[in-house]
Formats: C-alpha cells, structure tokens, sequence
C-alpha cells in the first residue's frame, strides 16, 4: 500500500505543468504504483477565497475513490468553521491551509484558532513549506516560504493538533523536531518529497536521528515527478517494515 | 551502459567529515540505479581554503589530483574532468594538459568567470585540440549576481558556443535551480548544436523533461545526477515512459560516447 500524501490537481499559475487533469493524475498513480493520493485543488490556493475550489475537489473525489479530498481553509474568511465541518463530513483525510498563499501571518490570531478548530475536529492540518525552488519561481511569485518558527508555533498553541508539513528540507524538519519538546515532535509529520537521498543523504539521515515514525510519503506531483519519492526509498537501506510505515502506516497514525 | 556526465567527489581537504562516507554513498547508489561510470569533478577545496567557485590554483590541483587518485582507485567506475579557475590562464592551460595526459576525460568550469568572456576562448581552444568536452556551470537564467560565484547563464554559454561552434559543451544541471525554459529557448533554437543539455540537478519538475526532449531534442540530452541521486534515477525512470529503447540509449551513454574521448567507456 503506498498513500501519496501530498498531490495535487488543477493547474498551476505559474508555470505550463503537464498532467493536471484527474484522468492524468490516475494514470501518474498507476505508473508509479499509488493506491491513493490526498488531493488538493491547487489554483484555489491562489484564490482570494480558496474555499471556491472546495466543491469540485469534493465532486471530483466523489468519483474515483483513489483520491482522497484535502480541501483548503482560510481561516481569515467568515463562516470558516463551516469548512472545517463540511471537511469532516466529508471524511477528507486533513485540512490544507498555506498561510502565506493567504496573506495570513503564518502563526498569527487566525491559524491559532485554526489549529485549535482542526485539533477539536480531530482533522490533521497540511501545511507546504513551498510548493516550487525559490530559485525558480516567476518573477512576480514572491510568497514567502513558511518559516520553521511558524510550525513550532502553532504546535505548541494547541496540545491536540496534529500538523503535516510537506516540501521540509533537512534543515527545516532537524530545526523543528529539535526545537519542539518530544511530545510536541510526536504530533508533528513530514512528507519526503523535499529530502535529499545519496549521496547527501538526508533521508537516511533523518529517519536516524529523528524517526521512521515521523515520515510519510508525499511526492508534490504532478509539480514534481511521483518518481522520485519511489527513488529515494529505494535508494534507503531501511526494513520492508520502515518501508512499509512511509508509504502507508504513518499516514494512518497521522489521522487516527 | 549508463553514464553520469555530472558527478562530484569530495577529498580530505575540504570541510566535509564524512567526505568518504559522501563518496561511498554515491558509488554505492550508483551501483543500485545502475551508473556504468561516474563522470566527475571536484571543485578544489569546496571553500576550505579558498572559495568553491573561486580556487585558487593550488586547490585546483589538489583537487584534480585527489580526483586522478580516485579515478585510478576506481578505474572501471570513474573518470574525472579537469576542473580550472580562467582567471589564471597560464596555470588553467597547463592543469588541462596534466589532467587530460592523466587521463581525464573533460574540462569543468564553475563559476570563476563569465561564460562568454574572452578568458575562456583559450580552454575552448584547447578543449578542440584535444577533443574534450567542457562542462559549464549554470545557473538557468541569472538576474542578478549571486554571492559566492561569477554564475553564467544559458545565453552567455551559447555565446562562447558560438564562437567555438566544432567543441562539445555540456550545460550543466537543468533542474539545478533557476528557470529551466529560459535555458532551453537559448539552446533549442538549432544555431547551437554543440550544446549539450545535461539533466540533473535537484529539480524534478513535472513538465521539465518533456520541454527539454521538444525545445532541445534526444540527440543532445546527457543523463547526470549532481549532489541528488534521488533525482537523477527519478528523471531516468520518468524518461524511459516518454522515450523509445533507442532514444533513451542516447540519453543513458550514447550522446555522451559521442562527445567525450574515445575509449572513455569501457563499451566504446
């Protein structure tokens, strides 16, 4: 079982990015063997009111029961909590909400009452450090990339919540999972898609000194090719077991 | 047959501790995707005693050197460029000649001076006396000056290409960071044959490969991996669902046998 975690459909503002359809998406989850991918309706994130995107991603799921909803919230906006209810009811895996696409402080009033609304809805928040390098960005795109002290922030405002964080670089995940007190760290999960393999080897790395338990697989696509979150385990020198809790079990963990 | 045209080893006098355990790790992924034979630089001292992007001519040779004793410890595995600082001529043209007697396979410019500045018409010049291949540092499409490197873009390396239209240049790391399109408009427009698009780099962007096969074609495509091994094989496996046998030969080792020496690949 392999749960892609991070994916989106829909196009993107910025750039031409092939296989944005659902039918593109399906057949990108059967070459690289996904059983089910968490879907976000990307160009909402773009929109002033990124709920807008929220009923095609329902209808959308609705039909092929590989995709899994993670609609978007802005926390700004009135009658947000009904977004976090119809999530619920919806059974969506998690809640997305990436503050600074929102023009929100990323640990300001807001995303405070947020986490706690999703704490108390037990729905686990996704949160995305950056969506493209920064290096590569148009020139118009100057959203700022999450900042490590936004998550530890928010982890620590409420006792309940749960957050994945996709797109974290070694540096970002080791400044947060040492910066946070263990119990905090343990309600705190990361996809792979923006660590390192050989011959850096920050993945191995982490799952060393941070936890197996902590990772799950997340891929970014159809912005980034699937492929390489398959590569990086491959490259892994980890147990069938470990491998086994990346691709599915940890995520299960996540929304238990 | 599958060759990594940008591949770096790292040495005892660099700041990294774990430089052997970087190189294990890459010769050992290699054998898991496959990797024939590492083609390789290193950049001096990796700023230990003088800049990465700047080395000074003493860390140039100490750097090629310890890449030379790599390649003869691994000699079925590795192959080496000869990594020179332009703004020393006299000290670039002879590490070329050493490198290349030793056995080397290329040359490799970082980011120590413009690509299109007329201090690198002499490599050029002698990379066509001896049939080598030069490797340039880019970084897909400059705005501005970065700290730390004298960075070149695709244009001002088509520039240079042009003036030396019979040389072999590989434009290095595509998905290494910065706007990939901007490089393959300067090089798919066909008055540049001789610029090699080399596919590594972190970026693994959906969208990305499929350009680089319409905007520069298979025939002068090159498979690397640099410092993410990760995304290198991820870009080969996405390849091989848009590619023929043939084509994706050319991309795995052929376009590359084709522009480095003969002899360079056990196969050729």
């Amino acid at each position: 079982m392999r749960i892609d975690c991070n994916a989106f459909l829909g196009a993107y503002p910025w750039r031409k990015v092939p296989g944005t359809s659902p039918d593109a998406l399906v057949q990108a989850l059967e070459r690289t063997k996904i059983d089910v991918a968490w879907v976000t309706h990307l160009p909402s994130l773009f929109w002033r009111d990124p709920t807008e995107g929220n009923a095609w991603l329902y209808e959308t799921t609705r039909k092929e029961k590989r995709f899994k909803p993670v609609p978007t919230v802005h926390p700004g906006l009135a009658q947000w909590e009904q977004v976090v209810a119809d999530a619920a009811n919806a059974g969506a895996p998690a809640l997305r909400c990436d503050p600074l696409y929102l023009g929100l402080e990323p640990a300001g009033g807001e995303m405070r009452v947020l986490t706690a609304a999703c704490a108390a809805a037990r729905m686990p928040l996704v949160l995305a450090v950056r969506l493209e390098d920064g290096r590569q960005r148009h020139p118009n795109d100057h959203v700022p990339e999450l900042p490590a002290a936004a998550v530890r922030a928010l982890i620590r405002s409420d006792a309940d919540v749960r957050l994945l964080v996709t797109h974290a670089d070694r540096a970002f995940i080791e400044e947060v999972h040492f910066g946070s007190t263990p119990e905090e760290a343990r309600r705190i999960w990361w996809d792979i898609c923006w660590i390192w393999g050989p011959p850096e080897d920050h993945l191995a790395t982490l799952l060393d000194t941070i936890g197996s338990e902590r990772f799950v697989f997340g891929t970014g696509q159809p912005l980034r090719l699937p492929e390489n979150g398959i590569a990086k385990l491959d490259l892994l020198d980890v147990s069938p077991d470990k491998r086994e809790a990346i691709e599915s079990t940890n995520v299960r963990e996540l929304v238990s | 047959m599958l060759v990594d045209v940008h591949a770096h080893f790292y040495h005892q006098r660099t700041p990294r501790a774990d430089w052997r355990e970087r190189n294990e790790s890459r010769l050992a992924a290699g054998g898991r995707i496959g990797i024939s034979v590492h083609v390789a630089s290193i950049l001096g001292s990796f700023g230990l005693t003088s800049p990465t992007y700047f080395p000074s001519p003493r860390d140039v040779t100490a750097g090629n050197d310890a890449l030379l004793a790599l390649q003869r410890a691994h000699p079925d595995r590795i192959r080496g460029y000869v990594c020179v600082n332009p703004n020393y001529s006299a000290h670039a043209r002879a590490e070329i000649v050493r490198g290349l007697d030793a056995g080397m396979i290329g040359i490799k410019l970082a980011a120590s001076r413009r690509a299109d500045d007329p201090l690198l018409d002499p490599i050029a010049a002698l990379a066509l006396e001896r049939r080598v291949p030069v490797l340039q540092h880019i970084w897909q499409h400059r705005r501005r000056d970065w700290p730390g490197q004298e960075a070149s873009d695709a244009s001002e390396l088509c520039t240079l290409a042009r003036r030396h239209p019979d040389v072999a240049f590989i434009l290095a790391h595509i998905g290494g960071g910065g706007d990939w399109l901007h490089s393959l408009h300067a090089t798919g427009g066909g008055d540049v044959p001789n610029v090699y698009v080399d596919l590594s780099g972190s970026g693994a962007d959906g969208g990305m490969l499929e350009a680089c096969i319409e905007s520069v074609g298979v025939n002068r495509l090159l498979w690397g991996s640099d410092i993410t091994m990760d995304t290198g094989w991820a870009k080969l496996r996405y390849l091989e669902t848009l590619l023929s046998k043939d084509d994706m030969a050319l991309v795995r080792w052929k376009n590359a046998a084709r522009i480095f020496p003969p002899g360079a690949f056990p196969t050729d």
